[in-house]
Order: structure tokens, then C-alpha cells, then sequence
């Protein structure tokens, strides 16, 4: 059955304020999912705490709306558990680079295959504005009484360090963008990471959708704006590593990434930053060790017998155990 | 053939063979019960060790016996030692016609000078000698075992160690000097008049098919054994004689727990390491492929995934999303472990989610003493978590308690939908005992309202995970179940799961969840709720009140003081929540004299009594300096109090090294 968009909305009343980048990253996250071979049955969305997380309700396929930073813990273990299913995390920068930044790196070290949304907008919305990890040094955003003091968290830079095996970033209001870098996230073999940069028109003064609209940079001869963001697509940048290159090669690749993850400010780099399908997934390295995983996972196994008791084997289990009575020659 | 009615005590310290990290993993310590196991008899060990991993003093107490025991006592009949600092902090311990093993070449050695024993150990030991006029020397010690009639053997084990060497050709005497410690068990053997050849299938049984290794301990283990057999002119008053017996298993309280989780259908188990919780994962871990019975899947195997997180944030959290799925989903920690975990707890329980945690106590608060035994945390996992909702917490006993309950918590959990906790103790975790064979088919597997995939969704599609009912429990679908797409929040939430701060519906949510915790009161049958061990007398002297690992000396201190014509019956509490609150209180009402046995210093079963029930238990026998309860301790707390009846009384137990 073909989804439609129609069939992804809830009537729960969305409560975003207006004009929030939340907006757009719903919007373009469900026309990602239309546009994706996925058994609705089979997807769930999990999100942290934050106005983020409140996107699960607003979205009609199994939503669990879990803890402040633990969204990749919960999320992690249902995937784990049921390989089979269509696993989205979706957090804030503060849920998921403050609080729960120690989950963050080990699932990158885990790499298993599913996808981690950002709502990265700089600030803690749903307290009224405290800076986020996100946020840089000295920046003053309406709601702070005095600027940040604290130098910024970078998600990508994190992302690849921690063994994130694709790493994109994309613009709450190109939906085109967001929802193609989506798609190519949910198809990513391993753990995909999509920060998506967005305006909070409430507590984000500096970071503007003005600001990333670049209406501040008039184009002398245009006199259009010249938005902060571009496409890496468009540049010829290609951050994937393929099986085939040299391990030269790799490392090269390895250090542009890094670079184009330095570049801030008038110019933003938007898109696939890396992607490496090389690295085994933990479904993978867990399949090495238990052949029968994926065809009968843990959520598959059958725990009684018809007559409702264990099917294990507890004597061929405890065999180690058992101190069976030596009669001794006399 | 004469079985020996007399109990045995033998101790063992714990070799620089420090297999598993901190823990004693000394495998001829076991050898020593294995061997006694492999003989019919009846086992129970304890280990006591730092939270180091090579140095501090650890060792590990056996006890045997033709009788099933349960417990530790005070005092060993044979101390088995190869170095300086067992003999100087143990040597007190021996009985009087018992027998001390050591090596002739530490008698020289200075108290002073054996920098792994505490200071005030050290002065206290001195003092002693001093009292004596005995030097503060190891010979002084020897000297004062001597007079309290206390046998000596000295055993040159670095002789025996190098005649072995010499036998098997092999030059670096390194390679070789590790088999001291079953030059010990073997000299012991030899004392107590026990058959080798049990010593060399249970070796067989640790070394597996590592053939060089055996030779070189059963070569040593000959030697030793006949020089101990010469050397002992008198008969050692204590022999040891095969017993008949069934097969029984030799095992400890995290093994039980860990068979019990893969019996009872735990298919992710989680975990962040911590003492003494993490042996419990790594068994698990080490069996993650496991056969099944015929009527299960035929040819095929099962399989539980074992998941080290980050931190037991993770832990839980990641056996929560897990369980959604309808996997039984566990995790496996310490107190301090639970203190993390205790917003995923509060998750699972507004979300109704049936997760297992298995919480293994040690001393707290704090870091407070890793490695060592308290129940300090009952009213802790009791109430842990901000607001209000329903909990399983269930207390195991012992071993076979421990792994019975492993199953049936998880029956618990999915039958009323909430988090359970299987609350054990650092003593159970690590002691180890022979127990009769365990059964894979005595607690069936109850899932409670489960929907199957083969049933059609209910009205016109729209499914209430969080729907009303008069038991509280809503038909449970999982994520993944075609038809049955839910939300789940931390938030209230209304039936579909989305967020609702109404206050009507607040009202009815919290009355649907709190009102599971009746329903289970009530459908869990009493005798699955406490147990209780009836006196022998009509009307008993004294009802001792308890939980946990108490049990096994409780069940000993009993019959001793039975034996002495003293009334005694126990009430042993395994479901502190959902309490049984109207047995406990008829059980109390009856009683002639009532005594909380806990080992913590507060007595919290017998504050959760008093809330309860209304009844304040004050006679009170506690124990907190980290060590577990023998028996003669509790014999000798009971008599205390039955002495004088009309004070209240609160016996502080200290034993322990």
C-alpha cells in the first residue's frame, strides 16, 4: 500500500509556535517516508524530550516519546530486539548533545542500523531558552542574561569521531534537501545522523531563518539574499568511502570531512558529509556470534512450549554445573 | 560406610590466581567443594575479597556436610593457608582439635611487616600476643594456636612445588609455583581422609582438556597428599566420608539467576559492569547460544542477546525499548547502578512497560563496600523514582530461589504490565553451594494480555494501548504488530498514549495503574508471596521475621536451637511489593515473641511491616559491617533476646574477616 501524506497525520493539536523549524522538519520527514519503500507496520518513531519530542504524536506510526537524552538507549534496544523494524530517533540539540551526549558516542560505536534525527537549533525551547550545546561562544540569543560561555559541540565532528557510519546535515526550511538527506539516511546500512539546523523564532534571535536565508547578505548584483547554507551536493564534494579504496585514499577523504566540518558562519555547508557502508553493522557482528539473529531474533523466539512451559534445554544448559555422584573403585 | 555427622569448615585463602579480576575465581578454592560434591556431599561456600584485583587478603570459606546446610558458622575446624597474612588473621578462628596448613618458612615473618593487614587489625592482633607473652611474629601466632590444642601441619610447598618440576621437566619454577593452592586442598584432603581421586575429576572438570596443566597439578597433588598422610601421626579428628546422593549442581546465586533468566524466556539481557552484578551477564554471555528441548524448535537453537551499554541509564532505557517490542528484556546491576537507572524505572512505569531488573545489593551508600554483603536498599527500590506507581519486588532467598524467581518475575511483569525488580544480595551473588537439580517446567510461562499477532484489531482499527479495564491491565501490543500502531510518553497520556493534562483523565490513569498493583496482590497466590517455616513445638517461643539471604543461616540457627528445645518459627518475605499484608499481620498477631533478622542497620522490612500492617517489631538482630550472618550469630542474637524478653532489644551481629 502506497503511504500518502494524508495517512501520516494524527489529530493530536500541534502546539509548536509558529513559524518553528519544527515545522519543517515534519514536513519534510513525512514526505521522506512517503517516498520510501517502508511497511508502515514496521516503522516507529522515537523521540527525546523537548518540543522535538513532541513530534511523535503529531505523526501517525508507532511514536514513543521517551526521556530527556535517552532517546538512543530506547530506541537502540527495540532495534536490537526486533531487527525488523524501521527505527527514526528523533531529539534536540540539548536531549541529545548536552544531557545525553554519552549515548550518543557509544551508538556511534555501535553503528547499528537505523537513523538519528537533530532538531538543532541552539537553544533549550521548551524551558524558554537556556543556550544549547550547539550554541558558540559569546552568543547572546534573546533569553540569556549574559552570553554563552561555553564553546560549542559540532555534530558531525563528534559524529565521526564517535564511529557514526553516515553523517549528514540539512535546513529545517529546504524541505527538498531535508527530505532527500533523510531518505538517503533511512537507506544508509549502519547508523545515520541527520542534524538539522533550524530557526526557534522564539528563544533564537541570532540564528534566524532570516539569518540562514542570508536576508543580511544582499547580492550587489541580484539584489536577491544569499543564503548561509549550500548544498555539498552541488559542489562535487563526495564523502563516501567505498570498499575498494586505499587505505591513502581513506584517510584523505577523512581530513576533508573534518574540513568542510570547520566551515561556519556566511557559508554552511548543507548535505552528505560521509558515508561508510565498509564498517560492519552491529546486526552484523552480532549475527557472527549468533548465526540465527535475524532469522529468529530475540523478539521472535518462542518462550513456551504449547503445554506453556521453558523449550530450553536447562540439563544440556547447566552442564557445567552439574556435580554428578563418582563412585569410586574401593 | 560411616557418613560423618560432624560438619566441616575449611578455608581457603584466596591464591594470586586472579582468573576473573577482582573477584576470587581461584578454581581449586571450588576444587575443594567440587571434590566434596563429586563425593555426595553437601556444600556451601562463601568468598569474601577487596575491591582490588591482586594483593588485598581475599579467601573463601567451605562448609560440608553429610546434611544439606545453607549457611557460614564462626569458626573452621581446618585453615588451609599459603602465605603469612591468612595465618595471622585467621589462625584465631581455628576450633580447638582443628588443623592449621601453612608453610614452615613464614614463621619467621613480623606482623608489623605485612603491609596488606589494616592497622587496627594489626594492633589488635598484637595485643592479643602481647596478653600472652607471645612474640608478634607468625611463630607467635603458631604458638598461641598451639596452646588452644589446634593441630599444626607444615607443608614445604616450595620443596613439593620444585619436585614437581623436576618430574615434569620443566625448568621455570614460575609455571609451576601456581599449583600451591592445590597442594593445599590436596594436603587437606589428605587430613580429612578423603579419596584424591575426587580432587583429580574435579581438576579434570576446571582445566578441561588443558592435559599439561593436569599433569602438573595431580602430580603435586600426590606428593603433597602423601607427605600430609605421613606427617599426620594422629588421625585428624575430622574425616570426611563419600555420601549417596542424587546429582546435584554446584553453583553460585548469579549463576542461578543467569540459568533462570534463559529458562524463563529473557531473550536481551543489558548491563553496565559493576560488582557483584556483572558475573551474572558474562555467564549469560558466555551461553548466548543454548539448546532446546524437543517440543520447543526442533534442530534449532535459542538465543539471547547480551548488550554492555554506556552507563545504566542506557541499561534500562535499552531493555525498555526492547521489551516494547515484546521481547522479555532484563537488566542486571548493584545499588549503585539502580541510582542510575531510576528514570527509566519511572518511564517504564507510566508506560506500563513489564521490564526485569535484577539488583544485587552490596554495602552503600555510595561507593560504600563493593565487594562486600548488605540489604540496604529494600525501602530504596521500594519507592526509587519521582511520583507514584506500581512495582514487582521480589526477594530471593537462595539459590534455588534465585533462579525459580528469575522466571517467574518475568511472569509478573508482563501479567500486570510494570517494571519488577528481583532484589538480591551481594552474598547470594557470590556464595556457592550444591543444590538438588533445578527444573525447566515448574513455573510456566505466563504472559498475561499479550495480544498475538493472529488476532485482528479491535472497533474500527484505532488501538488503546493505554485502554481502561477493571484490573487495570490494557491489552498489550507490540511494536511491529501489524494493525496495533501505539504512542507511548512519559508524559500522562491518554488511552491512544498521546499527551493529556486533563485533570479527569489524570485521575482515571493513575487509578488504571495503581490499580494493577491490587490485581496482582490478589491473583499472586500466598505461598509464592513469603514463606513460612513452622516450629516444631505447637505454639513457638519466638518468630523470627527476615528476607533475603538471611534464610540460610536462619534455617541453621533454627534447627540448633530446636535441637534445645527453644520453639522457633521464621517468616521469610519473598513479595515486598505487592505485600501480603493481611498474612503478615496474622502471622504477627499470633506471634509469642517477634525478631526482624536484617542485615542492615536500620531493620527496613520492619519499617515496611509497621507501615503496613501497623505492627512495630522491635526485638531486632542487624548486621552491618559488611560480612553476611552465620549461624552460630543468629543462634547466639535469638538466645540473647529470648533471655530477656521484656526489653527491646537490638543485637548488633559482628562477625567476619
Amino acid at each position: 500500500m502506497v503511504l500518502r501524506l494524508s495517512d501520516l497525520k494524527t489529530d493530536v493539536h500541534n502546539d509548536w509556535c509558529p513559524g518553528c523549524g519544527d515545522f519543517g522538519i515534519e514536513a519534510g520527514l513525512k514526505i521522506a517516508l512517503t517516498e520510501l519503500p517502508i511497511d508502515i507496520n514496521k516503522l516507529v518513531l522515537f523521540s527525546g524530550i523537548g518540543c522535538s519530542g513532541k513530534i511523535v504524536h503529531f505523526t501517525n506510526a508507532s511514536g514513543i516519546h521517551t526521556l530527556h537524552g535517552r532517546v538512543l538507549p530506547f530506541a537502540q534496544g527495540a532495534k536490537l530486539a526486533n531487527p525488523d523494524l524501521e527505527v527514526i530517533a528523533i531529539g534536540g540539540d540539548g536531549d541529545g548533545l548536552g544531557i545525553g551526549v554519552g549515548h550518543f558516542v557509544h551508538a556511534g560505536r555501535r553503528n547499528i542500523d537505523m537513523t538519528y534525527i537533530i532538531h538543532d537549533n541552539g537553544v533549550y525551547g521548551l524551558t524558554k531558552g537556556q543556550a544549547s550545546p550547539t550554541l558558540h561562544l559569546g552568543m547572546q540569543t534573546k533569553s540569556l542574561p549574559m552570553p554563552n560561555i561555553n564553546t560549542n559541540v559540532d555534530p558531525i565532528m563528534l559524529a565521526l569521531a564517535s564511529g557514526f557510519t553516515f553523517i549528514a546535515r540539512t535546513y529545517a526550511y529546504n524541505t527538498k534537501h531535508l527530505k532527500e538527506t533523510v531518505k538517503k539516511a533511512v537507506e544508509h546500512k549502519g547508523f545515520a545522523l541527520v542534524d538539522i539546523l533550524q530557526p526557534c523564532p522564539t528563544y533564537n534571535d541570532i540564528n534566524t531563518k532570516e539569518w540562514y536565508g542570508g536576508e543580511d547578505r544582499i547580492d550587489a548584483a541580484t539584489k536577491k539574499p544569499t543564503p548561509r547554507p549550500y548544498e555539498l551536493e552541488g559542489t562535487g564534494y563526495d564523502g563516501r568511502i567505498t570498499p575498494m579504496m586505499s587505505e591513502d585514499d581513506v584517510e584523505k577523504k577523512m581530513s576533508q570531512i573534518i574540513e568542510k566540518s570547520r566551515e561556519w558562519g556566511d557559508k554552511i555547508p548543507i548535505g552528505v558529509f560521509y558515508q561508510n557502508e565498509t564498517i560492519p553493522t552491529y546486526e552484523d557482528r552480532i549475527k557472527a556470534r549468533i548465526p540465527s539473529y535475524l532469522e529468529v531474533p530475540p523478539s521472535g523466539q518462542q518462550l513456551a512450549k504449547p503445554d506453556g512451559t521453558s523449550p530450553v534445554n536447562l540439563a544440556s544448559l547447566s552442564k557445567q554445573l552439574l556435580f554428578e555422584r563418582l563412585v569410586l573403585a574401593q | 560406610m560411616l557418613v560423618l555427622d560432624q560438619i566441616e569448615q575449611y578455608m581457603c585463602p584466596n591464591c594470586e590466581y586472579p582468573i576473573d579480576g577482582c573477584e576470587c575465581a581461584c578454581p581449586y578454592c571450588s576444587d575443594f567443594a567440587g571434590a566434596c560434591a563429586l563425593g555426595g556431599l553437601w556444600t556451601f561456600g562463601l568468598r569474601e575479597y577487596y575491591s582490588s584485583i591482586k594483593g588485598p587478603h581475599s579467601y573463601f570459606e567451605v562448609r560440608v556436610n553429610s546434611e544439606r546446610i545453607r549457611s557460614h558458622v564462626n569458626n573452621v575446624n581446618l585453615l588451609a593457608t599459603f602465605d603469612a597474612e591468612t595465618l595471622i588473621r585467621h589462625a584465631d578462628e581455628v576450633n580447638p582439635g582443628g588443623g592449621i596448613i601453612y608453610d614452615p618458612s613464614f614463621s619467621a615473618v613480623e606482623i608489623d611487616k605485612v603491609d596488606t593487614i589494616e592497622t587496627p587489625a594489626v594492633l589488635r592482633i598484637k595485643a592479643r600476643l602481647a596478653k600472652q607473652g607471645l612474640p608478634a611474629t607468625v611463630a607467635g601466632i603458631l604458638d598461641e594456636a598451639k596452646r588452644r590444642n589446634v593441630n599444626l601441619y607444615p607443608i614445604p610447598y616450595n620443596d613439593i612445588i620444585a619436585k614437581t618440576a623436576a618430574q615434569i621437566g620443566e625448568h621455570q619454577l614460575s609455571k609451576v609455583s601456581r599449583i600451591i593452592n592445590v597442594l593445599s586442598v590436596s594436603v587437606s584432603l589428605a587430613l580429612l581422609g578423603f579419596d584424591l581421586n575426587y580432587l583429580d575429576q574435579s581438576l579434570g572438570r576446571t582445566f578441561g582438556g588443558k592435559k599439561k596443566v593436569i599433569e602438573m597439578n595431580e602430580i603435586g597433588a600426590r606428593m603433597a597428599y602423601d607427605f600430609a598422610k605421613d606427617l599426620a601421626k594422629q588421625p585428624f579428628p575430622y574425616q570426611l566420608r563419600p555420601a549417596q546422593n542424587q546429582s546435584r549442581l554446584l553453583l553460585m546465586g548469579n549463576e542461578a539467576v543467569a540459568l533462570g533468566k534463559i529458562v524463563g524466556g529473557c531473550r536481551v539481557q543489558t548491563y553496565y559492569p559493576i560488582t557483584p552484578a556483572a558475573d551474572e551477564s558474562e555467564f549469560i554471555e558466555s551461553h548466548e547460544n543454548f539448546d532446546l528441548l524437543d517440543g520447543g524448535e526442533p534442530g534449532k537453537k535459542g538465543s539471547i542477546l547480551v548488550t554492555q551499554t554506556e552507563d545504566e541509564i542506557a541499561a534500562i532505557t535499552m531493555a525498555t525499548g526492547a521489551a516494547l517490542t515484546g521481547v522479555r528484556a532484563a537488566t542486571s546491576t548493584s545499588g549503585p547502578g539502580f541510582s542510575l537507572m531510576v528514570e527509566g524505572l519511572g518511564w517504564a512505569g507510566m508506560n506500563e512497560v513489564p521490564v526485569v531488573i535484577t539488583q544485587y545489593s552490596r554495602g552503600g551508600p555510595s561507593t560504600g563496600q563493593p565487594t562486600r554483603h548488605e540489604q540496604g536498599d529494600l525501602k530504596f527500590v521500594l519507592s526509587a523514582s519521582h511520583g507514584e506507581f506500581p512495582r514487582i519486588v521480589l526477594c530471593s532467598g537462595d539459590l534455588e530461589e534465585c533462579f525459580y524467581d528469575a522466571i517467574m518475575i518475568f511472569n509478573y511483569a508482563e501479567r500486570y504490565q510494570m517494571p519488577a525488580i528481583h532484589l538480591i544480595d551481594k552474598s547470594l551473588a557470590n556464595s556457592s553451594a550444591t543444590i538438588p537439580q533445578l527444573r525447566s517446567d515448574m513455573v510456566p510461562i505466563q504472559r498475561g494480555k499479550l495480544i498475538n499477532s493472529g488476532h485482528q484489531s479491535e472497533g474500527n482499527g484505532e488501538y488503546h494501548r493505554f485502554a481502561f479495564s477493571d484490573d487495570g491491565v490494557s491489552p498489550r501490543a507490540v511494536l511491529g504488530l501489524p494493525g496495533y500502531r501505539f504512542w507511548n510518553s512519559g508524559d500522562e497520556h491518554d488511552t491512544i498514549g498521546h499527551i493529556e493534562e486533563d485533570p479527569d483523565n489524570r485521575i482515571k490513569m493513575m487509578t488504571k495503574r495503581m490499580t494493577k498493583l491490587e490485581t496482582a496482590a490478589h491473583e499472586i497466590p500466598e505461598e509464592e508471596k513469603f514463606n513460612f517455616f513452622r516450629s516444631t513445638k505447637k505454639q513457638a517461643d519466638v518468630t523470627l521475621v527476615s528476607w533475603g539471604s538471611t534464610k540460610g543461616p536462619i534455617l541453621d540457627a533454627m534447627r540448633m536451637l530446636e535441637k534445645e528445645g527453644i520453639g522457633v518459627e521464621f517468616l521469610q518475605i519473598r513479595l515486598a511489593s505487592p505485600f501480603p499484608t493481611e498474612s503478615v499481620r496474622e502471622k504477627l498477631a499470633g506471634a509469642k515473641l517477634a525478631i526482624d533478622i536484617e542485615q542492615n542497620y536500620t531493620g527496613q522490612m520492619a519499617a515496611v511491616i509497621a507501615e503496613k500492617t501497623m505492627i512495630d517489631i522491635s526485638n531486632k538482630i542487624v548486621k552491618f559491617n559488611g560480612r553476611p550472618m552465620s549461624q552460630d550469630e543468629i543462634y547466639e542474637g535469638v538466645k540473647q533476646i529470648i533471655s530477656n524478653p521484656s526489653q527491646n532489644r537490638r543485637v548488633v551481629l559482628t562477625h567476619g574477616a
